[in-house]
């Protein structure tokens, strides 16, 4: 009764962003829609620390679609001047902010019931968990995968972890913008079209063994 | 909003032509509608014939190879590399791809809506004449010129988007071919043939084309008694026919005819022997397109009586030649066309010699063609370098023999120069008594090259190992090679000689990525396109043949295939190196053309942006040979 009431009580965009996961998806690579993500963040400290921007970008076909493409600046309630130096946003800076609730709102829009992807993606879903959880609405919905684990699934790769710096001299893409949420989000978004390219030559990929997590759990 | 991806994209594309002239509003917006593609080695884009798709595409990173099927082999005819534009004629002029486009390595490609440059162009006028300019090599009647008024009948084409540019690109071929059925009598089908006043018939079964008998074959077997003329026309016909597709362009369809030897093509439905046959395709259709044929000129070399004809074809060839390089023929078969006229015309000009002389050759002899002739890379008219051998004679006849062929160098020599091949500057003519020896004076002066290898000894290898016989005993020169072969055997260090030489012109390109250019003289601050790309290129692969022993490879394309077979560790640069060493070669021509001269020297301030990186392109396996030339021959040291 206590989760039929409280449904009743969000907002409609959370209505419709889970009405989305009831419909049928599709269950083949080429025909899902992939929204690869990344945030940065005032640090590592998922309940204390806060989200600063999102970038994420739509991936269809094995095609990235600039077109569908989001970029969020977020109002910043705490503020630590040491991680300025890596993400370079200033507390007041010439782009426009928006509030944790309004930036929520518009990735949940943004993201509908794709399936997202990001580097070491466990702490940015716990990042907007964090966030979601504040304006007291439930966890993401969407199927996950982790370009770090995907990475791991390549032959002879099984117990290897590295950060996102270090792949990318291995899939050689050139490192552009590099710790901004955008910037960033773009260069796992071309990660994840690269390590999906070679394990489709390496083995008969479906769908589903995207999501199977060879050995132990992307680390945090 | 802000937008860090599109602005990425953006700083990207307003590098390289078209974009560089957009507004900026107008190129954003391209950019934030771009969709990002990453393609692996070897994975195709898009394939010929296929309908095109709604993007065309930019390289972002890596290389894609542009294909041209001809004759069942896949011709690479372009390389697109960075900020290089591809697949957009097609969509633009709803007609299906005429290449395939293929990763040559692993490639990010930046697709863009053709629907958002479509507005762009009709705003901005310079768009339109990038586009124009840039189609205009593909769309061209062949050998029309490009005059101000067919450029503007162009841009009428680009704005109706449903007009067939494959009408104007296709050879005309007669619609309804003359056709009979295998029952019939060769005296039937002579009967058919006269009355339609026509000089081919094809035998065709269920529609599909099987035999095709041509007045030559009436000529050669009937006329002379060898078949009777009331047996089937089976027993005459030359079988199977060469079919291909309504699409094939003159130059295609000249290349086809040369190849195969033959007068006639078909044309079918899909292109194949097994469909209908929807036309043919004579030579003589293609003389009637246009005067200048190759398989024409160089009949009319063999039938040719004088020097001044001879001439007249040279003179010819050259517009041929033009007209090849505006059409983008892939430069392989432009050089071997082009050689080939040229060897026809040397061997006239020989033979016309030989009939002025009082006697017969007192002993046999070899006519060798050199340096870039030899290496049938010569396309520009330049210089004439040869060279004579003859038989070795007791030393009573030395002298009186050669006597003999150092007057016919002569009258050669003095042939080819009228004819347009000007005489050497460093005398290096088989009428120069030093280049004019019997085969054992070859030998023992190739013997001292190699075991004193002196600066200039180096530089005449360099030339008299790429020598080609163009007239006369093939024998002789074997031996010749082998004697070269002992003698480098026995004295391999020459080999290390000639790496240093290799090495000696200088790198293409600076520590910044800058071009190389001269420094003094009367081509200052141009850049030395033959020293500084071909012939370290060309260098490379003579050195890497003669340490193998590979004998008749005088060629430096036929060289590095044959070295990447030998050695299939290094295939990818080897074959790296063909296709810089094509696109140098092209582009030199191209330059020559231009100018009106040898094309060696290119000023960079008249060069495009994309230009200027696709012969930076060429440059990476360049300094990549050098690098492995360096290793192999430890040059380092000896430097």
């Amino acid at each position: 009764m206590i989760s039929w009431f409280k449904y009743k009580n969000y907002p409609i965009f959370w209505k419709q962003y889970s009405k989305k996961f009831k419909q049928k998806q599709p269950k083949s690579i080429e025909n899902t829609r992939f929204v690869v993500f990344d945030t940065e963040t005032t640090g590592l400290d998922i309940f204390n620390d806060r989200i600063l921007s999102i970038g994420a970008i739509g991936v269809s076909n094995n095609t990235i679609d600039v077109a569908d493409s989001f970029e969020i600046y977020l109002k910043q309630e705490k503020f630590k001047a040491e991680t300025v130096k890596i993400h370079g946003i200033l507390k007041e800076g010439k782009l426009t902010k928006h509030s944790e609730a309004e930036a929520v709102e518009d990735f949940i829009n943004f993201i509908e019931n794709a399936v997202l992807v990001a580097h070491h993606a466990a702490f940015d879903i716990e990042m907007i968990n964090a966030a979601l959880k504040r304006l007291e609405l439930p966890k993401l919905k969407n199927k996950i995968i982790d370009t770090g684990i995907l990475y791991k699934k390549l032959e002879g790769k099984k117990d290897s972890h590295f950060n996102l710096d270090v792949l990318c001299e291995e899939f050689i893409i050139p490192k552009h913008d590099r710790h901004t949420a955008a910037g960033d989000a773009f260069i796992t978004a071309l990660l994840f079209l690269k390590i999906v390219s070679t394990l489709k030559k390496e083995r008969n990929l479906h769908y589903s063994d995207l999501f199977r997590v060879s050995g132990k759990e992307g680390l945090l | 909003m802000k937008n860090t991806i599109a602005e990425r994209i953006y700083d990207f594309l307003k590098n390289f032509p078209p974009f560089d002239v957009l507004e900026k509003e107008q190129l954003l917006k391209i950019a934030s509608n771009v969709k990002v593609t990453y393609i692996e080695k070897d994975n195709f884009v898009f394939k010929q014939e296929e309908n095109p798709h709604e993007n065309f595409y930019v390289v972002k990173d890596g290389a894609i190879g542009l294909y041209r099927k001809m004759d069942n082999e896949q011709i690479l005819v372009d390389i697109c590399d960075e900020g290089d534009i591809f697949g957009l004629r097609p969509l633009i002029q709803n007609d299906f791809y005429l290449m395939s486009a293929k990763a040559n390595e692993e490639s990010i490609l930046y697709a863009i809506s053709v629907e958002i440059l479509k507005e762009i162009i009709e705003t901005n006028d310079k768009v339109k004449k990038f586009l124009i300019a840039s189609f205009s090599s593909n769309i061209k009647t062949p050998y029309a010129k490009g005059t101000n008024g067919q450029l503007f009948a162009n841009i009428e084409m680009l704005d109706s988007s449903n007009t067939s540019f494959t009408e104007i690109q296709s050879a005309e071929f007669s619609k309804n071919p003359v056709t009979t059925l295998k029952t019939t009598t060769i005296k039937e089908a002579a009967k058919i043939m006269s009355e339609k006043k026509v000089g081919s018939i094809l035998i065709v079964e269920n529609k599909n084309p099987i035999g095709i008998i041509t007045d030559k074959d009436l000529r050669s077997k009937i006329a002379t008694g060898l078949v009777s003329i009331d047996e089937s026309v089976t027993a005459i016909m030359t079988s199977p026919v060469k079919t291909f597709k309504q699409k094939i362009t003159v130059a295609e369809a000249q290349i086809a005819m040369i190849k195969n030897k033959i007068t006639h093509l078909c044309i079918t439905k899909d292109g194949t022997p097994k469909s209908e046959l929807i036309g043919v395709l004579s030579e003589h259709d293609i003389v009637v397109m246009h005067g200048n044929n190759p398989s024409l000129l160089i009949k009319k070399v063999y039938r040719t009586k004088d020097v001044s004809a001879l001439k007249y074809i040279r003179g010819k060839t050259s517009n041929l030649l033009e007209g090849y390089i505006e059409q983008n023929i892939p430069i392989i078969f432009i050089s071997k066309i082009i050689s080939e006229i040229n060897e026809a015309i040397t061997i006239k000009a020989i033979e016309l010699s030989l009939d002025e002389m009082d006697e017969q050759p007192p002993v046999k002899f070899g006519w060798l063609a050199l340096g870039s002739q030899g290496r049938k890379e010569q396309l520009l008219m330049t210089d004439q370098d040869n060279a004579l051998v003859f038989e070795d004679v007791p030393p009573e006849k030395y002298q009186p023999t050669k006597q003999y062929f150092l007057q016919l160098a002569k009258k050669v020599t003095e042939k080819l120069n009228v004819i347009g091949f000007e005489y050497c500057p460093a005398d290096m003519m088989a009428s120069n008594p030093k280049w004019c020896l019997s085969l054992s004076e070859w030998e023992n002066q190739f013997n001292n090259w190699i075991k004193s290898p002196s600066e200039d000894a180096i530089m005449m290898c360099t030339i008299f190992f790429d020598y080609n016989l163009i007239f006369g005993n093939k024998k002789l020169v074997n031996k010749m090679s082998d004697s070269i072969f002992e003698s480098i055997k026995s004295f391999e260090i020459f080999l290390n000689f000639l790496g240093r030489n290799a090495l000696k012109n200088p790198p293409p390109i600076g520590f910044f990525r800058q071009f190389l250019v001269e420094n003094d003289g009367a081509n200052k601050d141009q850049f030395d396109i033959k020293s500084r790309a071909i012939m370290p290129l060309v260098d490379a692969a003579r050195l890497l043949t003669l340490s193998h022993q590979i004998k008749d490879k005088n060629n430096t394309i036929s060289r590095f295939k044959s070295l990447a077979k030998i050695e299939p560790q290094n295939q990818d640069l080897y074959l790296s190196c063909i296709d810089a060493f094509k696109i140098l070669l092209q582009f030199r021509t191209q330059q020559g053309l231009k100018n009106n001269d040898s094309g060696r020297y290119v000023d960079l301030n008249n060069l495009s942006k994309s230009e200027k990186l696709k012969l930076k392109g060429c440059f990476k396996p360049i300094t990549a040979i050098q690098e492995l030339l360096n290793i192999r021959y430890n040059l380092a040291q000896m430097m």
